[in-house]
């Protein structure tokens, strides 16, 4: 196994205590195993489970024992069929032993590493670790543990666990639960292991790390107090975006035949003196330039190398201030981490003695830092104590980037106190928002905390995985809806919601809210987002455009408003025909389905024909009107025609618009043939 | 190395796709400057940041002035400006009206976008100004002269310029005269105060906004309910808003005129969905955005003209140009999986693009590491939605009585995300609002976006040491030793950035001295060597290290340092001058040539030509 490589054994219960989770096992898995054969496709996954109702396990076959666990994959190189296995678990019958389930584990990364790749190797234990374990043979059950845990440290084998506890239903189980979470934490105390405990399935697809990112230092060096006394630091990005990944762009145009064709496209870029000109110069005949008012200033790379701000790596101390000094929204950036080299025991006591002093005094430190040596920029940051919960790991600092003078715009905003008092609520329904702010709560105690952000999976990347899983099986998949699971983070949680219900009413009832009137149409569009439940999904994930308050399409809600602002719409040429179109299309719907809303229909009719005169598009308006008039005649929707005589319906003559071959007087002929037929 | 400005401040990693950052251009902004030179404004001071030093009126105003000229040609340079004194000896402006001066420099319209000529001109006013402009009171009781009312009028008939729809067009006043009429007959005063009244409202109806900036007398506030409350339109309820304290102090004075400067612009407009059926309107604004130097603009290097750069796409296997929208793949399980672009916009377009409330949290569950942008200010807007306002102002108050959060899926962004509101409490000092009321959206990472580096480095089973009693005290005395007085966040000027700008102003005006540009960001080192400072830092140091200082105990040395180690070592092995002057360095593997850069502290990047280049430069000096 080569240096970045790492072996994992993926331990997942089946139990049937599991059995309503493990869809969203198999889709956490799923997605581990998804990113490896995309980023690190030489990583080695075997799979265990256990609670299942046969036995398959080498150490059963070996020693015998170890009942009910089976592995359903050897460590091998990670490939489709291992995807496979874990969106199709076994669905268990008996209840697991997790201890049994973690030796046959450590046993197959001990029988295919041995002795090397320390730290590479890891298992991922899922599990509700609520089924009572077995007495070992000999001692206790916290003697075995720790004989296991110490085996693990000494492989240089890392533990992860998941424990997943949803609505327990358990007054028998309590003891067992105690019990098994004890041990759990005998593993965290002798070896490289954490568990983290998570209540949902958005949490548990949250809690495991799907992508493996090797950690790099950004930064090794002294963290200087001042020039005798000196720190020896490194530093590691904490936070950092993981993003989709880059796709390439891909070229079709290479015939079919073509075995060899790599269907790679390039990106040229040529240099033109004038946009008309066809002369091009060369990439080095170019030269830098830089705005500065109206001019343009050019600097050759010479003048740049010369008179540059120049740096030395490394982090000053500038001194400490009070942690309410900092306000929490001025960090700029992602979040970097400032640990002690590890090898200085000295340099690890200075951080832990400054970092526990900080968080005694809620002090924080100012420190101005350059990474590399001659970076073309220094930042100024904030070092905010960690101080460690572990007996086992030092002490460090978090650092957040702090803005320059030139990054703030510093805009008046009118104090509250100021506002005419019709704006500022009165002590009653001051009463109202305390109590919403009081109950609406997601971290009724530490442990209960809902949506941290440490185990909240990004919903963007989930489901572009799973458009890749099924584009992978069928070149022309559809988009599949959002993942229900993601509901929780999208959506106030309904439980929450309705046991506060008369909260939320009190709430909507005292602070009313209405449309501005003296606003016009297309800037309506606020209060039209209609409740969460009223809507099916599909329809609110994709039919706005997330970016702008652009109206692509002219909806059942609010159409004249969607259609006034649609087709004055100036981003594209069609829309006016798009708009107009669409327009028809839902005349027709609300004509075909109407029995006594003609009114509706009517008013659309109106709005279209003042829209079909702006844009002087009288043919298509006439011709509409007439098709629909002759509808109306077919189906003998008289009290349709009636409405539509009383509101004075006219083709669009010539007046106005010119294209119209209809001629002014004859722009009631409409409704002149209508009553004629009436009579008759 | 190339200062790139694109790489250099580029976080390492901007999603181009996300011009939330981008500061769109909306409008631009005609401005003219009057500054009052009467000899009032040079005879009255008030003291200045360093001690026992008086600043003139008049000087704070220059330099307020010069300061938001940088500031225009750095952020804003499309903006146009101008430059009139009033109450002057000379005169020039178009009307041929005494008293007012319309300063320029050559190559510039009266009203233009700032040079770097103008701004370097504009910094050496004072010494010229007695000479060339002079200072002379324009109202005095025996004339009809209204220097004041000519200097509204010329400032009107410069912002004739541009259209109102696409600009907005502002005064501002630099005064230290509450009274202008004030010595005048009676009637005379009534008379004048009418006129140039009637000038500043036919201004204001042609849609330009007037602003005062007054100076007030040490031992006399500024008032301004004598003349100028009528003159700038305030009724009485905002005359309590309006903050006359200032100009009190040179610091104030530039902190209120940066602040109203940069006209208030939206970055976003945001419907916050509190619960089912009850939404309501907020406005989102970039408070905090990384100032970048420009982009660049390639120019052709014989004639320093711009030069256009088209983008083709080319297929390799045909050489045919591509047409956008190309199709990307990304290869999955051996085979190609295509993608076009409006699936990807599919994928990532999950949600509506509102603020939705989930709930809330105790402040303590927001973490240091719980961040990833700058954050941004929310303020709401009852322009859309009435009531928006105070059901914002209702949750504000409770979240900072009860000390919590809130939690809220915002989809605005690419991707949506989930973000923590925090309230923030109005925060006003002398010189005034120093935070404003409202929310700050900060946006927080997903859980694959954290690193867990606090386990990588620990050592199961083994304690990690910590810090004891004694040692605790003494960072104790070292934290209270090094304190910073009066630290507040962003008093630092980047010194990249003035340096960057400081050289585009050297070659623009062809200068061979640079401007001297400070760092602030360095230690203060005068500080620094203070005897109790010292003192400090040594019994701190001597709580950790001993008396031993150098000796670092190394406890189980790291794969890395020992390989550094071995370089040194090797550094020895080879004479690299000798082998330089007989050419040899090429029979040298990368890695060899790599161990005498790192020895010599030089850059290890390049092929290997470049790192013998490098290594022949080196030795060469």
């Amino acid at each position: 196994m080569a240096r970045n490589r790492e072996g994992l054994v993926l331990v997942l219960d089946v139990g049937p205590a599991m059995r309503s989770v493990l869809p969203d096992v198999e889709k956490a898995c799923s997605m581990l195993l998804q990113k490896k054969l995309i980023y690190n496709k030489y990583d080695e996954v075997g799979i265990v489970v256990f609670g299942t109702e046969e036995t398959g396990n080498e150490l059963a076959r070996e020693i015998g024992g170890y009942e009910n666990v089976t592995v359903l994959r050897n460590i091998r190189v990670v490939d489709e069929l291992a995807a496979e296995h874990v969106k199709q678990l076994p669905r268990g019958t008996v209840a697991g032993d997790f201890l049994d389930a973690l030796i046959v584990g450590m046993d197959m990364l001990i029988k295919m590493y041995g002795n090397a790749h320390k730290g590479k190797k890891r298992m991922c234990l899922i599990t509700n670790a609520a089924c009572p374990t077995k007495d070992p043979f000999e001692g206790t059950k916290d003697d075995q543990v720790s004989t296991i845990a110490m085996k693990m440290a000494a492989e240089g084998i890392k533990m992860e666990s998941i424990v997943m506890r949803s609505n327990l239903s358990g007054d028998a189980h309590e003891r067992v639960i105690e019990e098994n979470d004890h041990l759990l934490t005998l593993f965290s105390s002798n070896a490289i292991a954490k568990t983290v405990n998570v209540d949902s399935p958005l949490s548990l697809l949250g809690s495991l790390k799907t992508r493996r990112v090797a950690p790099v230092t950004l930064f090794r060096g002294d963290l200087e107090i001042n020039p005798t006394m000196k720190i020896k630091v490194w530093v590691y990005k904490k936070v950092a975006e993981e993003r989709l990944p880059t796709l390439k762009m891909y070229s079709d145009k290479a015939p079919p035949t073509d075995k060899f064709a790599k269907h790679e496209v390039k990106v040229d870029y040529d240099y033109k003196v004038t946009a008309e000109s066809t002369e091009v110069i060369a990439p080095e005949e170019r030269i830098k330039g830089f705005r500065y008012g109206p001019q343009v200033i050019p600097i050759s790379p010479d003048q740049i190398e010369t008179l540059k701000f120049k740096t030395d790596k490394g982090m000053k101390l500038l001194g400490f201030t009070e942690a309410s000094n900092i306000l929490r929204h001025y960090y700029m950036k992602d979040v970097n981490i400032v640990v002690p080299d590890p090898s200085k025991e000295k340099s690890v006591l200075a951080v832990s003695a400054i970092a526990r002093e900080m968080k005694e005094t809620n002090k924080v430190a100012i420190v101005r830092c350059v990474w590399r040596n001659g970076q073309g920029n220094v930042v100024v940051g904030v070092l905010t104590p960690n101080v460690s919960e572990r007996d086992d790991t030092p002490d460090s600092f978090y650092f957040n980037v702090l803005p320059f003078a030139e990054d703030v715009r510093e805009f008046p905003f009118p104090s509250f106190n100021k506002l005419p008092s019709s704006w500022k609520p009165d002590e009653q329904q001051q009463a109202v928002a305390d109590n919403l702010v009081k109950m609406l709560d997601l971290a009724p105690s530490a442990e209960e905390e809902v949506l941290k952000p440490d185990l909240t999976p990004n919903p963007v990347l989930q489901r572009f995985y799973e458009y890749l899983e099924l584009k992978s099986k069928s070149t022309d998949a559809t988009l599949p809806p959002m993942d229900g699971t993601f509901k929780r983070l999208m959506e106030q949680d309904p439980e929450l919601s309705s046991n506060n219900k008369s909260i939320m009413d009190t709430f909507r009832g005292s602070f009313e809210v209405k449309e501005n009137p003296k606003l016009k149409k297309a800037s309506k569009r606020l209060l039209r987002d209609k409740p969460s439940g009223s809507d099916d999904e599909d329809n609110r994930m994709i039919t706005y455009d997330a970016k702008e308050n652009k109206i692509d399409i002219v909806g059942d809600a609010n159409p004249i408003q969607d259609f006034e602002a649609m087709i004055s719409r100036r981003d594209k040429t069609d829309w006016t025909e798009k708009a107009i179109t669409q327009m028809k299309n839902l005349i027709m719907k609300l004509v075909e389905n109407c029995t006594d809303e003609g009114d509706k229909a009517l008013e659309c009719v109106l709005a279209l024909r003042k829209g079909c005169v702006l844009e002087q598009e009288p043919k298509q308006f006439n011709e509409f009107l007439n098709h629909l008039f002759k509808l109306c005649q077919e189906r003998n929707l008289s009290h349709l025609l009636e409405h539509f005589t009383s509101k004075k319906i006219t083709l669009i003559p010539k007046s106005e618009a010119a294209d119209s071959d209809i001629v002014d007087e004859n722009a009631g002929d409409f409704i002149v043939k209508q009553e004629s037929m009436l009579e008759s | 190395m190339e200062l790139d400005p694109d790489d250099v401040f580029r976080d390492e990693d901007e999603d181009p796709e996300n011009d939330f950052f981008q500061e769109k251009e909306a409008s631009k902004e005609f401005v003219v400057y009057l500054i009052d030179a009467s000899p009032k404004m040079f005879c009255s001071t008030c003291p200045s940041e360093e001690e026992d030093k008086q600043e003139s009126h008049f000087h704070i105003a220059v330099s307020c002035i010069a300061q938001s000229l940088k500031a225009h040609i750095i952020n804003r340079s499309n903006d146009e400006i101008a430059i009139c004194f009033f109450n002057t000896r000379e005169k020039k402006n178009l009307q041929d009206l005494n008293g007012v001066y319309v300063f320029n420099v050559p190559e510039r319209d009266s009203i233009d976008r700032p040079t770097a000529r103008l701004i370097k001109e504009f910094d050496l006013i004072e010494e010229s100004f007695d000479k060339e402009i002079g200072s002379q009171t324009g109202i005095v009781s025996d004339s009809r002269e209204n220097s004041l009312y000519s200097a509204l009028w010329v400032a009107q008939a410069l912002l004739r310029k541009g259209s109102l729809k696409t600009a907005d067009k502002r005064m501002f006043l630099f005064t230290n005269e509450d009274d202008p009429f004030g010595s005048m007959r009676i009637s005379v005063k009534e008379d004048m105060t009418r006129t140039t009244l009637q000038r500043a409202k036919d201004a204001q109806d042609l849609g330009i906004s007037i602003e005062l900036l007054p100076l007030s007398q040490p031992d006399k506030q500024f008032n301004i309910t004598l003349f100028y409350k009528d003159l700038i339109g305030l009724n009485s309820d905002e005359l309590t808003e309006f903050m006359p304290s200032v100009g009190q102090k040179l610091e104030d004075m530039k902190d209120q005129l940066k602040k109203r400067v940069l006209a208030k612009r939206i970055a976003k407009r945001i419907t916050f969905v509190i619960c089912d059926g009850l939404s309501i309107e907020l406005n989102g604004y970039a408070l905090l955005r990384p100032a970048i130097p420009g982009s660049i603009t390639w120019l052709d290097s014989t004639t320093n003209l711009p030069v256009k750069v088209e983008r083709s796409y080319i297929c390799t296997d045909t050489g045919a140009i591509m047409q956008d929208p190309i199709q990307r793949i990304q290869p999955y399980k051996n085979q190609n999986i295509m993608f076009t672009v409006e699936e990807l916009s599919q994928v990532k377009r999950i949600s509506t693009g509102h603020l939705r409330l989930l709930g809330f949290k105790p402040l303590s569950c927001l973490k240091d590491y719980h961040n990833l942008k700058p954050s941004t200010f929310l303020y709401p807007s009852d322009k859309e939605v009435i009531g928006s306002t105070r059901a914002f102002i209702a949750l504000h108050r409770s979240m900072i009585q009860l000390e919590r959060f809130a939690v809220a899926f915002y989809g605005g962004t690419t991707p949506p995300r989930l973000v923590a509101l925090v309230a923030q409490d109005e925060i006003e000092s002398d010189g005034g609002q120093v935070e404003p009321p409202g929310i700050n959206m900060i946006y927080l990472p997903y859980a694959n976006d954290i690193r867990d580096i606090d386990e990588l480095h620990s050592k199961p089973g083994v304690a990690a040491p910590r810090a004891s009693d004694d040692q605790l005290k003494k960072a104790s005395a070292l934290m209270r030793r090094l304190e910073l007085k009066d630290f507040s966040v962003c008093q630092f000027a980047n010194p990249a950035l003035q340096r960057h700008y400081a050289i585009l102003q050297a070659i623009a005006l062809d200068e061979n001295e640079l401007r001297e540009t400070r760092d602030e960001t360095l230690p203060d080192e005068e500080g620094m060597n203070r005897p109790a400072v010292v003192k400090a830092i040594e019994q701190f140091k001597q709580s950790i290290y001993g008396d031993d200082p150098d000796e670092e105990s190394e406890s189980g040395a790291k794969e890395k340092s020992k390989k550094r180690k071995a370089g040194d070592a090797d550094d020895g092995k080879y004479d690299y001058i000798e082998l330089a002057k007989t050419g040899k360095l090429k029979d040298l593997t990368v890695v060899e040539l790599k161990t005498y850069l790192t020895a010599n502290n030089l850059l290890v990047s390049g092929k290997k030509e470049v790192l013998i280049n490098r290594i022949l430069t080196h030795i060469g000096k």
